[in-house]
């Protein structure tokens, strides 16, 4: 698979290390009173579909930084690749 | 019909016009007391415990495709119980032991191969591991013997113990793993099951489960409605697709395994060996095939096929230790899809709904289990109760922090 990287362009996806579902940028809170729920779901359920994945990858092997990519899981086709850090910040995590 | 050398003498005589087909191709009836859905090894293998230890009938296995098509005839047909945890030893040594009786208890020859399987050793931290791994499996009641460098070279004399770049430094093996031919563990508890009276329905696709005020009344098909005392689910890779027709998100990813086989070489690797310092394990199959694999590819993935990078790291591995590899010429490669759990171990047991009951989260390891999976999954759908063997195998147990890791790498699929 070639990822197409938004500041590098294509790169090969060996170097990169695969990191799961992209809603794992959605920490819940660790605050919050129903915490124990929420990380539970959080850190051991999975949607896991058939067809279209937000995943995360890691450019381990390169300038370290972190991709959403929107990948095919029947197909492995990618269609999409963003920065993490966009799309963490258009989800209002960080400032 | 029953099997024996007798008969293939008797039908070689006569032209081989008395066999008759296996298993029947039976139409869904309405209802069933017990639907399992997932016709591959665990499922039909459930059924057969479920007809024939714990006295059930009316039974279906409904299969969206042909039985056999799925993991259980894609795996390296590789059994073993040498597991360190225990919640896992006892479970998969009960399952070598349902291996080892296995061909009586079908009257169908498996090829049930007690060839042995060899986990080298290439440091003194990881003849430590070994050592305790051994221990374990010892005290669980199944066999471990440590072997020396010289007693690897008398049994393996190809290996380079003298200057390899991971030096071997001796080997854990159980001389009672080995190989089992992995569609014939399909067809034979098919064959039984069916004998029993079970109904083995094949293309026939889940599409659905019907739930009434939080109980499962059967299932939608491809094939119409069919209504079920109790509804087993024991579809490997697909698990997350099935059970999210009941709203459940489960504790699975689904990845792909490829595997590998050479074309057909004179005997030349008696057991089964898996190197140490890398990711790489191979068998000799009775055609003679070299039949090998690694690591998962380690994205999520339903494709049935894998891609490149895993397979260099293979030949890598297989290059390091097998040097002669290199000179045979690969016959076919291929992919299948693992229920990759949370902590590396399975689950077998009831879910929120009642009269739905979930086996999953196998892994690359299942085909080991699939007498034991069977017996457990049989003795849960028909008591209400698990396994002795089995009470570990919980849905709440990443709840509870009770999770079974051999490897200790914690909530990370692809590194289990
Ligand atoms: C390359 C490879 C190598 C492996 N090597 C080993 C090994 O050496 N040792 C070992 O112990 N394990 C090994 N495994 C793992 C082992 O094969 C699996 O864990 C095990 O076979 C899974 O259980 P099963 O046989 O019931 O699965 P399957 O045979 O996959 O059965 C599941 C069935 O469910 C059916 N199904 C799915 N969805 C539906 C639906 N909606 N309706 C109806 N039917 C449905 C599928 O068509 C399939 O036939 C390996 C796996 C692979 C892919």
């Amino acid at each position: 698979m070639i990822i197409d990287h938004p500041l590098l362009g294509p790169r090969d996806s060996a170097e990169f290390t695969y990191m799961g579902d992209a809603r794992l940028i959605d920490r819940p809170n660790p605050n919050d009173t129903d915490a124990a729920a929420t990380f539970f779901d959080y850190a051991y359920l999975r949607d896991n579909p058939a067809g279209w994945h937000r995943e995360l990858w890691f450019h381990e092997a390169g300038d370290r930084s972190w991709l959403v990519v929107t990948r095919n899981t029947l197909t492995h086709e990618i269609s999409k690749v963003e920065l993490a850090r966009d799309v963490a910040r258009a989800q209002g995590r960080s400032k | 019909m029953r099997y024996s050398g007798f008969r293939v003498i008797k039908e070689a005589l006569s032209g081989h016009k008395g066999w008759t087909p296996a298993w029947r191709d039976p139409e869904p009836a309405e209802h069933y007391d017990i639907v399992i859905i997932g016709g591959g090894g665990h499922g039909l293998a459930t059924a057969h415990y479920l007809a024939k230890e714990f006295g059930q009938s009316r039974i279906a296995v409904i299969e969206k495709g042909w039985i056999g098509g799925g993991n259980v005839g894609r795996n390296t047909t590789i059994v073993r119980s040498n597991y360190l945890l225990d919640g896992n030893e006892p479970f998969y040594e009960m399952s070598l032991k349902l291996w080892e009786g296995l061909e009586q208890d079908l009257n169908y020859n498996a090829m049930v191969s007690q060839r042995g399987i060899l986990n080298l050793i290439h440091s003194d931290g990881q003849r430590d591991a070994f050592t305790r791994r051994g221990n374990a499996m010892i005290l669980n009641g199944a066999d471990a013997d440590m072997l020396s460098t010289a007693d690897i070279k008398k049994r393996y004399p190809f290996l380079n113990t003298d200057d390899a770049r991971f030096p071997i430094k001796g080997g854990l093996a159980q001389h009672r793993g080995g190989t089992v031919r992995h569609d014939a563990v399909a067809w034979g508890y098919a064959r039984s099951a069916d004998s029993r009276g079970v109904d083995i329905i094949q293309n026939c696709e889940v599409t659905g489960f019907r739930i009434e005020n939080g109980v499962c009344k059967g299932v939608e098909t491809s094939r119409g409605f069919i209504g079920a005392g109790k509804v087993g689910c024991a579809v490997a890779g697909n698990s997350s697709r099935l059970m999210s027709k009941a709203n459940m998100r489960l504790p699975i990813e689904s990845h792909v395994l490829q595997a590998f086989v050479s074309e057909g070489l004179k005997p030349v690797l008696p057991g089964v060996i898996t190197f140490g310092a890398g990711h790489f394990y191979c068998s000799q199959s009775d055609k003679g095939g070299l039949v090998f694999g690694g690591d998962i590819d380690g994205y999520n993935s339903y494709a049935q096929r894998g891609n490149l990078p895993v397979v260099e790291d293979v030949c890598e591995g297989a290059m390091a230790i097998f040097p002669m590899l290199g000179r045979a010429r690969l016959l076919r490669m291929w992919g299948g899809i693992m229920d990759m759990s949370m902590d590396g171990s399975p689950i077998i047991d009831k879910t929120h709904i009642d009269g739905l009951f979930f086996n999953g989260g196998w892994c690359y390891g299942g085909f080991k289990a699939t007498p034991a999976s069977g017996m457990s999954f049989a003795h849960l759908l028909a008591k209400g109760e698990p396994h002795p063997n089995a009470t570990a195998y919980r849905f709440d147990r990443f709840e509870k922090g009770l999770m079974i890791d051999e490897k200790g790498m914690g909530n990370q699929p692809n590194l289990h």
